[in-house]
Protein backbone atom coordinates (compact mmCIF):
# COMPACT_ATOMS: atom_id res chain seq x y z
CA UNK A 1 0.00 0.00 0.00
CA UNK A 2 1.40 3.36 -1.08
CA UNK A 3 1.56 6.53 0.81
CA UNK A 4 -1.76 8.76 0.76
CA UNK A 5 -0.83 12.93 -0.13
CA UNK A 6 -3.39 15.41 0.60
CA UNK A 7 -2.72 18.03 -1.49
CA UNK A 8 -5.16 21.64 -1.32
CA UNK A 9 -5.26 24.51 -3.69
CA UNK A 10 -4.86 27.68 -2.46
CA UNK A 11 -4.57 31.28 -3.48
CA UNK A 12 -1.76 33.14 -2.82
CA UNK A 13 -3.09 35.52 0.00
CA UNK A 14 -1.31 36.77 3.20
CA UNK A 15 -1.68 34.10 6.18
CA UNK A 16 -3.80 31.50 4.10
CA UNK A 17 -1.11 28.75 4.55
CA UNK A 18 -1.52 29.71 8.64
CA UNK A 19 -5.08 28.83 8.52
CA UNK A 20 -4.95 26.08 6.74
CA UNK A 21 -2.44 24.52 9.39
CA UNK A 22 -4.92 25.79 12.14
CA UNK A 23 -7.74 23.91 10.65
CA UNK A 24 -5.89 20.69 10.81
CA UNK A 25 -4.27 21.56 14.19
CA UNK A 26 -8.52 22.31 15.54
CA UNK A 27 -9.30 18.93 13.91
CA UNK A 28 -6.49 17.55 15.72
CA UNK A 29 -4.56 16.28 12.76
CA UNK A 30 -0.53 16.29 12.71
CA UNK A 31 1.16 16.91 10.10
CA UNK A 32 4.20 14.56 9.13
CA UNK A 33 5.33 16.57 6.42
CA UNK A 34 4.57 19.72 3.85
CA UNK A 35 5.50 21.19 0.76
CA UNK A 36 4.26 24.34 -1.11
CA UNK A 37 4.60 24.67 -4.89
CA UNK A 38 2.99 28.32 -6.00
CA UNK A 39 2.28 30.34 -8.83
CA UNK A 40 2.23 34.30 -8.87
CA UNK A 41 -1.28 33.75 -8.13
CA UNK A 42 -2.01 30.19 -6.69
CA UNK A 43 -0.43 27.42 -4.94
CA UNK A 44 -0.46 23.41 -3.96
CA UNK A 45 -0.29 22.68 -0.99
CA UNK A 46 1.11 19.05 -0.12
CA UNK A 47 0.97 17.40 2.93
CA UNK A 48 1.32 14.12 4.58
CA UNK A 49 -0.43 13.72 7.45
CA UNK A 50 -1.36 11.24 10.22
CA UNK A 51 -5.04 11.34 9.70
CA UNK A 52 -6.22 11.31 5.98
CA UNK A 53 -10.03 11.08 6.57
CA UNK A 54 -9.76 13.37 9.36
CA UNK A 55 -7.71 16.65 7.53
CA UNK A 56 -9.64 16.13 4.13
CA UNK A 57 -13.13 16.24 6.20
CA UNK A 58 -12.01 18.99 8.34
CA UNK A 59 -10.56 21.08 5.20
CA UNK A 60 -13.61 20.18 2.73
CA UNK A 61 -16.18 21.41 5.48
CA UNK A 62 -14.11 24.23 5.37
CA UNK A 63 -14.69 25.05 1.84
CA UNK A 64 -10.87 23.91 0.19
CA UNK A 65 -10.68 21.84 -2.67
CA UNK A 66 -8.61 18.75 -1.44
CA UNK A 67 -7.18 15.99 -3.88
CA UNK A 68 -5.91 12.92 -2.83
CA UNK A 69 -2.70 11.56 -4.50
CA UNK A 70 -0.76 8.39 -3.99
CA UNK A 71 3.20 8.94 -3.68
CA UNK A 72 5.59 6.79 -2.98
CA UNK A 73 7.50 7.42 0.68
CA UNK A 74 11.00 5.81 0.36
CA UNK A 75 13.73 5.97 3.21
CA UNK A 76 17.04 7.33 2.12
CA UNK A 77 20.35 6.56 3.60
CA UNK A 78 22.06 9.08 5.72
CA UNK A 79 25.13 9.12 3.35
CA UNK A 80 26.48 9.95 0.67
CA UNK A 81 24.47 9.09 -2.29
CA UNK A 82 21.93 7.91 -0.54
CA UNK A 83 19.40 9.49 -2.80
CA UNK A 84 20.98 8.35 -6.44
CA UNK A 85 20.24 4.87 -5.01
CA UNK A 86 16.60 5.48 -5.46
CA UNK A 87 16.83 7.82 -8.68
CA UNK A 88 19.41 6.47 -10.81
CA UNK A 89 17.61 2.80 -11.82
CA UNK A 90 14.57 5.12 -12.06
CA UNK A 91 16.06 7.32 -14.70
CA UNK A 92 17.60 4.48 -16.47
CA UNK A 93 14.36 3.43 -17.09
CA UNK A 94 12.77 6.77 -17.91
CA UNK A 95 11.02 7.36 -14.74
CA UNK A 96 10.83 11.14 -14.20
CA UNK A 97 10.10 12.60 -10.59
CA UNK A 98 7.25 14.93 -10.94
CA UNK A 99 8.31 16.20 -7.30
CA UNK A 100 9.69 15.50 -4.36
CA UNK A 101 10.01 16.25 -1.15
CA UNK A 102 11.52 15.05 2.87
CA UNK A 103 11.04 14.57 6.20
CA UNK A 104 13.11 13.47 9.03
CA UNK A 105 12.54 10.09 10.01
CA UNK A 106 11.77 10.68 13.95
CA UNK A 107 12.53 6.68 14.64
CA UNK A 108 16.02 7.04 13.16
CA UNK A 109 18.33 9.38 11.57
CA UNK A 110 17.33 8.57 8.11
CA UNK A 111 15.33 11.04 5.87
CA UNK A 112 11.95 9.77 3.92
CA UNK A 113 11.34 11.04 0.55
CA UNK A 114 8.18 11.56 -0.88
CA UNK A 115 7.80 11.49 -4.76
CA UNK A 116 5.64 11.90 -7.41
CA UNK A 117 6.43 9.87 -10.58
CA UNK A 118 4.70 10.30 -13.75
CA UNK A 119 4.35 6.83 -13.98
CA UNK A 120 3.86 5.62 -10.36
CA UNK A 121 2.96 1.90 -11.29
CA UNK A 122 6.26 1.66 -13.43
CA UNK A 123 8.65 3.05 -10.65
CA UNK A 124 6.71 0.97 -7.62
CA UNK A 125 7.49 -2.46 -9.90
CA UNK A 126 11.62 -0.61 -10.53
CA UNK A 127 11.77 -0.21 -6.54
CA UNK A 128 10.20 -3.54 -5.98
CA UNK A 129 12.98 -5.16 -8.04
CA UNK A 130 15.82 -3.09 -7.07
CA UNK A 131 14.84 -4.57 -3.26
CA UNK A 132 14.10 -0.53 -2.03
CA UNK A 133 11.82 -0.31 0.59
CA UNK A 134 8.22 1.18 0.25
CA UNK A 135 6.83 2.68 2.98
CA UNK A 136 3.10 2.02 3.52
CA UNK A 137 0.84 4.79 4.48
CA UNK A 138 -0.14 2.49 7.52
CA UNK A 139 3.93 3.36 8.80
CA UNK A 140 3.85 6.67 8.06
CA UNK A 141 0.80 7.07 10.45
CA UNK A 142 2.61 5.19 12.92
CA UNK A 143 5.59 7.47 12.51
CA UNK B 1 -42.93 10.59 -32.11
CA UNK B 2 -45.68 12.02 -33.75
CA UNK B 3 -45.47 15.47 -36.05
CA UNK B 4 -48.72 17.33 -35.37
CA UNK B 5 -48.51 19.13 -39.00
CA UNK B 6 -46.25 16.96 -41.08
CA UNK B 7 -46.73 19.25 -44.27
CA UNK B 8 -44.93 22.33 -43.01
CA UNK B 9 -42.84 20.95 -40.43
CA UNK B 10 -41.01 18.48 -42.23
CA UNK B 11 -41.20 20.69 -45.69
CA UNK B 12 -37.62 21.00 -47.31
CA UNK B 13 -35.93 24.28 -47.31
CA UNK B 14 -37.00 25.92 -50.45
CA UNK B 15 -40.80 25.33 -50.04
CA UNK B 16 -40.30 27.14 -46.58
CA UNK B 17 -38.63 29.94 -47.96
CA UNK B 18 -41.28 30.15 -51.15
CA UNK B 19 -43.96 30.09 -48.09
CA UNK B 20 -41.83 32.88 -46.30
CA UNK B 21 -41.35 35.25 -48.88
CA UNK B 22 -44.93 35.14 -50.25
CA UNK B 23 -46.48 35.92 -46.83
CA UNK B 24 -43.76 37.94 -45.73
CA UNK B 25 -45.01 40.53 -48.89
CA UNK B 26 -48.62 39.81 -47.82
CA UNK B 27 -47.58 40.99 -44.49
CA UNK B 28 -45.52 43.94 -45.25
CA UNK B 29 -48.34 45.08 -48.09
CA UNK B 30 -51.02 45.23 -45.72
CA UNK B 31 -49.32 46.86 -42.77
CA UNK B 32 -48.23 49.56 -45.02
CA UNK B 33 -51.80 50.43 -45.27
CA UNK B 34 -53.04 49.03 -42.34
CA UNK B 35 -50.83 50.09 -39.55
CA UNK B 36 -49.55 53.87 -39.62
CA UNK B 37 -46.36 53.49 -37.84
CA UNK B 38 -45.26 50.42 -39.89
CA UNK B 39 -46.07 52.70 -43.01
CA UNK B 40 -44.09 55.62 -41.36
CA UNK B 41 -41.06 53.81 -40.61
CA UNK B 42 -40.76 52.14 -43.64
CA UNK B 43 -41.08 55.61 -45.29
CA UNK B 44 -38.36 57.15 -43.43
CA UNK B 45 -35.86 53.97 -44.59
CA UNK B 46 -37.31 55.15 -47.98
CA UNK B 47 -38.85 51.38 -48.73
CA UNK B 48 -42.22 50.69 -50.37
CA UNK B 49 -43.87 47.60 -49.98
CA UNK B 50 -43.13 46.29 -53.86
CA UNK B 51 -39.15 46.39 -52.88
CA UNK B 52 -39.53 43.65 -50.72
CA UNK B 53 -38.24 41.01 -53.91
CA UNK B 54 -36.28 38.33 -51.89
CA UNK B 55 -36.33 37.04 -48.21
CA UNK B 56 -32.72 39.22 -47.62
CA UNK B 57 -34.79 42.35 -48.87
CA UNK B 58 -36.34 41.48 -44.97
CA UNK B 59 -32.71 42.83 -43.71
CA UNK B 60 -33.83 46.44 -45.70
CA UNK B 61 -36.34 46.90 -42.93
CA UNK B 62 -35.69 48.47 -39.55
CA UNK B 63 -36.29 46.73 -36.38
CA UNK B 64 -39.08 47.15 -34.13
CA UNK B 65 -37.86 47.43 -30.05
CA UNK B 66 -40.16 47.37 -26.82
CA UNK B 67 -40.40 51.00 -27.01
CA UNK B 68 -41.89 51.38 -30.54
CA UNK B 69 -44.57 48.78 -28.44
CA UNK B 70 -44.92 51.51 -25.50
CA UNK B 71 -45.19 54.23 -27.84
CA UNK B 72 -48.52 52.94 -29.53
CA UNK B 73 -49.79 51.62 -26.41
CA UNK B 74 -52.79 50.48 -26.55
CA UNK B 75 -53.86 49.76 -29.78
CA UNK B 76 -52.01 51.97 -32.54
CA UNK B 77 -49.82 48.34 -33.68
CA UNK B 78 -53.38 46.48 -34.38
CA UNK B 79 -53.86 45.80 -38.20
CA UNK B 80 -57.59 45.09 -37.89
CA UNK B 81 -60.38 47.18 -36.87
CA UNK B 82 -61.28 46.14 -33.24
CA UNK B 83 -64.39 44.58 -34.11
CA UNK B 84 -62.36 41.78 -35.47
CA UNK B 85 -60.17 41.37 -32.41
CA UNK B 86 -61.29 38.59 -29.65
CA UNK B 87 -58.74 38.24 -27.41
CA UNK B 88 -56.53 41.04 -25.69
CA UNK B 89 -52.88 39.66 -24.14
CA UNK B 90 -50.50 41.92 -21.88
CA UNK B 91 -46.87 41.50 -20.73
CA UNK B 92 -46.63 42.60 -17.79
CA UNK B 93 -44.64 45.90 -17.87
CA UNK B 94 -41.45 46.26 -14.79
CA UNK B 95 -40.81 49.83 -16.09
CA UNK B 96 -43.84 51.83 -17.44
CA UNK B 97 -46.79 51.08 -19.51
CA UNK B 98 -47.59 46.68 -20.55
CA UNK B 99 -46.88 45.88 -24.33
CA UNK B 100 -51.15 45.18 -25.38
CA UNK B 101 -50.98 42.76 -28.18
CA UNK B 102 -54.37 41.64 -29.94
CA UNK B 103 -56.21 38.61 -31.68
CA UNK B 104 -58.25 37.73 -34.47
CA UNK B 105 -60.05 34.34 -34.57
CA UNK B 106 -57.67 33.30 -37.12
CA UNK B 107 -54.68 34.16 -35.12
CA UNK B 108 -56.03 32.68 -31.92
CA UNK B 109 -56.29 29.21 -34.53
CA UNK B 110 -52.82 29.48 -35.45
CA UNK B 111 -51.54 30.08 -32.19
CA UNK B 112 -53.59 26.63 -30.99
CA UNK B 113 -51.83 24.85 -33.97
CA UNK B 114 -48.42 26.20 -33.14
CA UNK B 115 -49.11 24.91 -29.24
CA UNK B 116 -50.57 21.57 -30.58
CA UNK B 117 -47.21 20.96 -32.66
CA UNK B 118 -45.21 22.20 -29.36
CA UNK B 119 -47.18 19.31 -27.12
CA UNK B 120 -46.61 16.71 -30.19
CA UNK B 121 -42.95 17.80 -30.67
CA UNK B 122 -42.83 17.14 -27.01
CA UNK B 123 -44.19 13.82 -26.68
CA UNK B 124 -48.12 14.28 -25.73
CA UNK B 125 -50.60 13.09 -28.09
CA UNK B 126 -54.39 13.45 -27.53
CA UNK B 127 -54.09 10.29 -25.46
CA UNK B 128 -52.45 12.74 -22.68
CA UNK B 129 -53.69 14.58 -19.59
CA UNK B 130 -51.78 18.02 -19.24
CA UNK B 131 -51.81 19.53 -15.66
CA UNK B 132 -51.14 23.17 -17.11
CA UNK B 133 -49.52 25.26 -14.05
CA UNK B 134 -48.82 28.31 -16.34
CA UNK B 135 -50.77 31.18 -14.77
CA UNK B 136 -54.06 32.24 -16.80
CA UNK B 137 -54.80 35.96 -17.22
CA UNK B 138 -53.04 38.25 -19.62
CA UNK B 139 -50.26 36.90 -19.97
CA UNK B 140 -50.26 34.63 -22.78
CA UNK B 141 -48.78 31.46 -20.95
CA UNK B 142 -51.70 30.17 -19.30
CA UNK B 143 -54.48 30.22 -22.06
CA UNK B 144 -51.55 29.92 -24.95
CA UNK B 145 -50.94 26.54 -23.75
CA UNK B 146 -54.38 25.33 -23.12
CA UNK B 147 -55.86 26.48 -26.39
CA UNK B 148 -53.41 24.35 -27.56
CA UNK B 149 -53.90 21.60 -25.66
CA UNK B 150 -57.52 21.68 -26.88
CA UNK B 151 -56.60 21.61 -30.37
CA UNK B 152 -54.47 18.42 -29.68
CA UNK B 153 -57.62 16.47 -28.60
CA UNK B 154 -55.67 16.33 -25.23
CA UNK B 155 -57.93 16.50 -21.70
CA UNK B 156 -55.97 19.86 -20.13
CA UNK B 157 -56.60 20.40 -16.05
CA UNK B 158 -56.51 24.41 -16.19
CA UNK B 159 -54.76 24.57 -12.63
CA UNK B 160 -52.84 27.39 -13.36
CA UNK B 161 -50.45 28.94 -10.63
CA UNK B 162 -50.55 28.54 -6.81
CA UNK B 163 -52.23 26.77 -4.09
CA UNK B 164 -49.62 24.36 -4.85
CA UNK B 165 -50.18 21.36 -2.22
CA UNK B 166 -53.57 21.65 -3.81
CA UNK B 167 -51.51 21.03 -7.29
CA UNK B 168 -49.98 18.23 -6.17
CA UNK B 169 -53.32 16.61 -4.88
CA UNK B 170 -54.85 16.46 -8.37
CA UNK B 171 -51.61 15.02 -9.75
CA UNK B 172 -51.81 12.36 -7.81
CA UNK B 173 -55.82 12.07 -8.00
CA UNK B 174 -55.74 12.73 -12.08
CA UNK B 175 -52.78 11.24 -12.61
CA UNK B 176 -51.76 13.91 -15.51
CA UNK B 177 -49.32 13.28 -18.16
CA UNK B 178 -47.50 16.01 -18.95
CA UNK B 179 -47.03 18.82 -17.11
CA UNK B 180 -46.14 22.73 -17.99
CA UNK B 181 -45.11 25.65 -15.94
CA UNK B 182 -42.27 28.12 -15.29
CA UNK B 183 -39.59 26.06 -14.48
CA UNK B 184 -39.20 28.00 -11.34
CA UNK B 185 -42.54 27.17 -10.09
CA UNK B 186 -42.49 23.91 -11.14
CA UNK B 187 -39.04 23.43 -8.80
CA UNK B 188 -41.10 25.10 -6.20
CA UNK B 189 -43.65 22.32 -6.12
CA UNK B 190 -41.18 20.05 -6.59
CA UNK B 191 -39.70 20.64 -3.15
CA UNK B 192 -43.60 20.87 -1.48
CA UNK B 193 -44.07 17.46 -2.73
CA UNK B 194 -41.26 16.44 -1.57
CA UNK B 195 -42.53 18.22 1.76
CA UNK B 196 -45.98 16.50 1.86
CA UNK B 197 -43.97 13.10 1.45
CA UNK B 198 -44.99 12.96 -2.44
CA UNK B 199 -42.33 10.87 -5.02
CA UNK B 200 -42.88 12.31 -8.39
CA UNK B 201 -41.45 8.47 -9.20
CA UNK B 202 -45.26 6.95 -7.97
CA UNK B 203 -47.24 10.26 -10.17
CA UNK B 204 -47.91 9.40 -13.89
CA UNK B 205 -46.02 12.36 -15.60
CA UNK B 206 -43.61 11.45 -18.81
CA UNK B 207 -42.66 14.71 -20.31
CA UNK B 208 -42.84 18.66 -19.08
CA UNK B 209 -42.87 21.70 -21.04
CA UNK B 210 -41.12 24.57 -19.58
CA UNK B 211 -40.65 28.18 -20.16
CA UNK B 212 -41.44 31.92 -20.10
CA UNK B 213 -38.27 32.25 -18.38
CA UNK B 214 -34.75 31.28 -19.36
CA UNK B 215 -33.37 28.15 -17.80
CA UNK B 216 -30.34 26.48 -17.84
CA UNK B 217 -29.09 22.52 -18.89
CA UNK B 218 -28.25 22.47 -14.74
CA UNK B 219 -31.89 23.45 -14.38
CA UNK B 220 -33.08 20.60 -16.97
CA UNK B 221 -30.97 17.63 -15.17
CA UNK B 222 -32.72 19.24 -11.65
CA UNK B 223 -35.79 18.90 -13.04
CA UNK B 224 -35.82 15.57 -15.02
CA UNK B 225 -33.95 13.71 -11.79
CA UNK B 226 -36.93 15.43 -9.45
CA UNK B 227 -39.80 14.84 -11.52
CA UNK B 228 -38.99 11.72 -13.28
CA UNK B 229 -39.58 13.28 -16.68
CA UNK B 230 -38.38 14.54 -19.49
CA UNK B 231 -37.95 18.33 -20.08
CA UNK B 232 -38.90 20.56 -22.77
CA UNK B 233 -38.13 24.25 -23.52
CA UNK B 234 -40.60 26.34 -24.55
CA UNK B 235 -39.92 30.07 -25.70
CA UNK B 236 -42.75 32.41 -27.22
CA UNK B 237 -43.20 35.91 -26.48
CA UNK B 238 -46.49 37.48 -26.37
CA UNK B 239 -45.18 40.34 -28.78
CA UNK B 240 -44.10 37.30 -31.27
CA UNK B 241 -47.34 35.31 -30.32
CA UNK B 242 -46.91 33.86 -26.65
CA UNK B 243 -45.54 30.23 -25.90
CA UNK B 244 -45.40 28.52 -29.25
CA UNK B 245 -42.54 30.30 -31.51
CA UNK B 246 -40.50 27.47 -30.79
CA UNK B 247 -39.89 24.17 -28.98
CA UNK B 248 -37.30 21.72 -28.86
CA UNK B 249 -38.22 17.75 -29.76
CA UNK B 250 -38.35 15.18 -27.55
CA UNK B 251 -35.76 13.20 -29.37
CA UNK B 252 -33.15 15.73 -29.34
CA UNK B 253 -33.93 18.12 -26.41
CA UNK B 254 -31.20 19.96 -28.45
CA UNK B 255 -32.34 23.32 -29.69
CA UNK B 256 -36.10 25.04 -30.15
CA UNK B 257 -37.68 24.01 -33.63
CA UNK B 258 -38.43 27.68 -34.74
CA UNK B 259 -41.92 27.51 -36.63
CA UNK B 260 -40.78 28.58 -39.73
CA UNK B 261 -43.97 28.85 -41.53
CA UNK B 262 -45.28 31.37 -39.45
CA UNK B 263 -42.11 33.39 -38.41
CA UNK B 264 -38.84 34.51 -40.06
CA UNK B 265 -36.30 34.35 -37.75
CA UNK B 266 -32.86 36.10 -37.36
CA UNK B 267 -29.43 36.42 -35.48
CA UNK B 268 -27.97 39.92 -34.89
CA UNK B 269 -25.50 41.73 -33.80
CA UNK B 270 -26.84 43.62 -31.21
CA UNK B 271 -24.49 46.23 -31.31
CA UNK B 272 -24.40 47.10 -35.42
CA UNK B 273 -27.61 45.37 -36.34
CA UNK B 274 -25.94 43.21 -39.09
CA UNK B 275 -26.90 40.04 -39.05
CA UNK B 276 -25.15 37.26 -38.21
CA UNK B 277 -24.46 34.04 -40.55
CA UNK B 278 -25.49 30.60 -38.70
CA UNK B 279 -23.89 29.33 -35.82
CA UNK B 280 -22.93 33.35 -34.05
CA UNK B 281 -24.48 34.43 -31.40
CA UNK B 282 -26.28 37.14 -31.17
CA UNK B 283 -29.61 39.13 -30.32
CA UNK B 284 -32.71 36.67 -31.54
CA UNK B 285 -35.09 38.78 -33.95
CA UNK B 286 -38.24 37.64 -35.32
CA UNK B 287 -40.79 38.71 -37.78
CA UNK B 288 -44.45 37.27 -37.87
CA UNK B 289 -45.77 36.50 -41.20
CA UNK B 290 -49.19 34.92 -40.94
CA UNK B 291 -50.70 37.20 -37.76
CA UNK B 292 -53.47 39.29 -38.69
CA UNK B 293 -54.25 41.70 -35.50
CA UNK B 294 -51.00 42.13 -34.33
CA UNK B 295 -48.42 41.84 -37.03
CA UNK B 296 -44.63 42.54 -35.83
CA UNK B 297 -41.85 42.99 -37.99
CA UNK B 298 -38.33 42.36 -36.95
CA UNK B 299 -38.77 42.33 -33.06
CA UNK B 300 -35.86 42.37 -31.14
CA UNK B 301 -36.32 39.79 -28.42
CA UNK B 302 -33.11 41.21 -26.13
CA UNK B 303 -32.27 37.24 -25.87
CA UNK B 304 -29.61 35.66 -26.88
CA UNK B 305 -28.95 32.77 -28.89
CA UNK B 306 -27.32 31.17 -32.03
CA UNK B 307 -29.00 29.29 -34.69
CA UNK B 308 -28.41 25.76 -35.84
CA UNK B 309 -29.75 25.01 -39.68
CA UNK B 310 -28.65 21.09 -39.29
CA UNK B 311 -31.12 18.42 -40.00
CA UNK B 312 -32.48 16.86 -36.78
CA UNK B 313 -33.39 13.32 -36.25
CA UNK B 314 -36.69 13.82 -35.31
CA UNK B 315 -37.31 14.41 -39.28
CA UNK B 316 -38.59 18.23 -38.31
CA UNK B 317 -36.44 20.53 -40.95
CA UNK B 318 -37.65 23.83 -39.38
CA UNK B 319 -34.34 25.42 -37.81
CA UNK B 320 -33.47 25.16 -34.53
CA UNK B 321 -32.44 28.19 -32.08
CA UNK B 322 -30.11 27.03 -28.95
CA UNK B 323 -31.41 27.38 -25.42
CA UNK B 324 -31.17 31.51 -24.88
CA UNK B 325 -28.23 31.91 -22.67
CA UNK B 326 -28.59 35.38 -21.74
CA UNK B 327 -30.00 39.43 -22.45
CA UNK B 328 -28.50 41.70 -24.62
CA UNK B 329 -27.98 44.26 -21.18
CA UNK B 330 -25.58 41.95 -20.19
CA UNK B 331 -23.09 41.79 -22.88
CA UNK B 332 -19.60 43.73 -22.40
CA UNK B 333 -17.62 45.45 -25.31
CA UNK B 334 -14.02 44.20 -24.89
CA UNK B 335 -11.58 46.05 -27.41
CA UNK B 336 -14.66 45.85 -29.73
CA UNK B 337 -15.49 42.62 -29.41
CA UNK B 338 -18.88 41.82 -28.24
CA UNK B 339 -18.89 39.20 -25.13
CA UNK B 340 -21.61 37.64 -23.37
CA UNK B 341 -21.10 35.49 -20.23
CA UNK B 342 -22.66 32.40 -21.17
CA UNK B 343 -20.11 32.51 -24.35
CA UNK B 344 -17.59 32.18 -21.49
CA UNK B 345 -19.97 29.53 -19.49
CA UNK B 346 -20.14 27.54 -22.79
CA UNK B 347 -15.89 27.75 -23.36
CA UNK B 348 -15.59 26.58 -19.56
CA UNK B 349 -17.88 23.43 -20.46
CA UNK B 350 -16.17 22.69 -23.32
CA UNK B 351 -13.06 22.40 -21.59
CA UNK B 352 -13.96 20.16 -18.48
CA UNK B 353 -17.60 18.86 -19.27
CA UNK B 354 -18.23 21.06 -16.18
CA UNK B 355 -20.38 24.19 -15.12
CA UNK B 356 -17.91 25.45 -12.78
CA UNK B 357 -18.59 29.20 -10.99
CA UNK B 358 -17.26 31.81 -13.17
CA UNK B 359 -16.72 35.42 -13.19
CA UNK B 360 -15.88 37.84 -15.67
CA UNK B 361 -13.52 40.70 -14.44
CA UNK B 362 -13.33 43.41 -17.00
CA UNK B 363 -10.43 46.64 -16.10
CA UNK B 364 -9.31 49.22 -18.30
CA UNK B 365 -5.34 49.04 -18.26
CA UNK B 366 -3.71 52.11 -19.90
CA UNK B 367 -6.40 52.39 -21.77
CA UNK B 368 -6.51 49.11 -22.41
CA UNK B 369 -9.45 46.40 -21.62
CA UNK B 370 -8.30 43.80 -20.26
CA UNK B 371 -10.56 41.00 -19.41
CA UNK B 372 -9.99 38.07 -16.31
CA UNK B 373 -12.22 35.47 -15.58
CA UNK B 374 -12.31 33.71 -12.60
CA UNK B 375 -12.88 30.09 -12.12
CA UNK B 376 -13.52 28.31 -8.84
CA UNK B 377 -11.83 25.46 -8.98
CA UNK B 378 -12.97 22.63 -8.19
CA UNK B 379 -12.30 18.67 -7.45
CA UNK B 380 -12.68 17.85 -11.28
CA UNK B 381 -10.61 20.54 -12.11
CA UNK B 382 -7.75 20.43 -9.50
CA UNK B 383 -4.39 18.88 -10.26
CA UNK B 384 -1.86 18.23 -7.39
CA UNK B 385 0.22 19.33 -9.93
CA UNK B 386 1.59 23.18 -10.48
CA UNK B 387 2.23 22.10 -14.37
CA UNK B 388 -1.10 20.72 -15.00
CA UNK B 389 -3.29 23.68 -13.33
CA UNK B 390 -1.16 26.05 -15.63
CA UNK B 391 -1.65 24.29 -19.02
CA UNK B 392 -5.35 24.13 -17.79
CA UNK B 393 -5.53 28.35 -17.39
CA UNK B 394 -3.83 28.38 -20.72
CA UNK B 395 -5.71 25.80 -22.85
CA UNK B 396 -9.34 27.76 -21.21
CA UNK B 397 -7.78 30.95 -22.53
CA UNK B 398 -6.88 29.84 -25.72
CA UNK B 399 -9.93 28.21 -26.14
CA UNK B 400 -11.36 31.96 -25.50
CA UNK B 401 -9.38 33.73 -27.84
CA UNK B 402 -10.57 31.66 -30.48
CA UNK B 403 -13.81 30.97 -30.05
CA UNK B 404 -14.65 34.96 -29.09
CA UNK B 405 -11.71 36.28 -30.49
CA UNK B 406 -10.48 38.15 -27.13
CA UNK B 407 -7.87 37.51 -25.30
CA UNK B 408 -8.19 36.87 -21.52
CA UNK B 409 -6.15 35.87 -18.49
CA UNK B 410 -8.20 32.82 -16.82
CA UNK B 411 -7.57 32.77 -12.71
CA UNK B 412 -8.26 29.72 -10.98
CA UNK B 413 -9.59 31.63 -7.53
CA UNK B 414 -10.28 29.08 -4.24
CA UNK B 415 -14.17 27.67 -4.09
CA UNK B 416 -17.13 29.88 -2.42
CA UNK B 417 -14.80 33.35 -3.66
CA UNK B 418 -16.62 34.43 -6.09
CA UNK B 419 -19.48 37.18 -5.12
CA UNK B 420 -22.52 36.02 -4.51
CA UNK B 421 -26.15 37.82 -4.60
CA UNK B 422 -29.31 36.12 -3.46
CA UNK B 423 -27.38 32.51 -4.26
CA UNK B 424 -26.24 33.71 -7.69
CA UNK B 425 -22.80 34.38 -8.84
CA UNK B 426 -22.29 37.53 -9.28
CA UNK B 427 -20.78 36.95 -13.18
CA UNK B 428 -19.57 40.42 -14.34
CA UNK B 429 -17.59 42.97 -12.83
CA UNK B 430 -16.73 45.50 -15.02
CA UNK B 431 -14.29 47.78 -13.50
CA UNK B 432 -13.92 50.54 -16.39
CA UNK B 433 -15.25 54.00 -15.89
CA UNK B 434 -16.94 55.23 -19.24
ZN1 LIG C 1 -35.94 17.86 -33.62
Amino acid sequence: MCAEQISIFIENKEGRLAEVTAILRDADVNIRALSLADTTDFGVLRLIVNNNDRAEKALKKEGFTVGITQVLAVEVKDEPGGLNDILDPLSENEVNVEYMYAFANPQCKNAIMIFRFDDHDKALKILAEKKIKVISKQEICNL
Amino acid sequence: MSIYNINFETMPREGIEAIQLKRLQATIERIYVTVPFYKKVFDTAGIKPADIKSLEDLQRLPFTTKLDLRDNYPYDMFAVPMENIVRIHASSGTTGKPTVVGYTKRDLDTWAELMARSFAAAGATSGDIIHNAFGYGLFTGGLGVHYGAEKLGASVIPVSGGNTKRQITIMQDFKPTILTGTPSYILHLAEVADEMGVDFKDLHFKSGIFGAEPWSENMRAELEEKLHLKAMDIYGLSEVIGPGVSIECYEEQKGLHVFEDHFIVEIIDPESGEVLPYGETGELVFTSITKEAFPIIRYRTKDITRLNPEPCTCGRTHIRMNKPSGRTDDMLIIRGVNVFPSQIESVLMETKQIHPHYQLVVDRINNLDTLTVKVEIDEALFSDEIKTLQTMEQKISNDIKEYLGVSAKVMFVEPKTITRSEGKAVRVIDNRKF
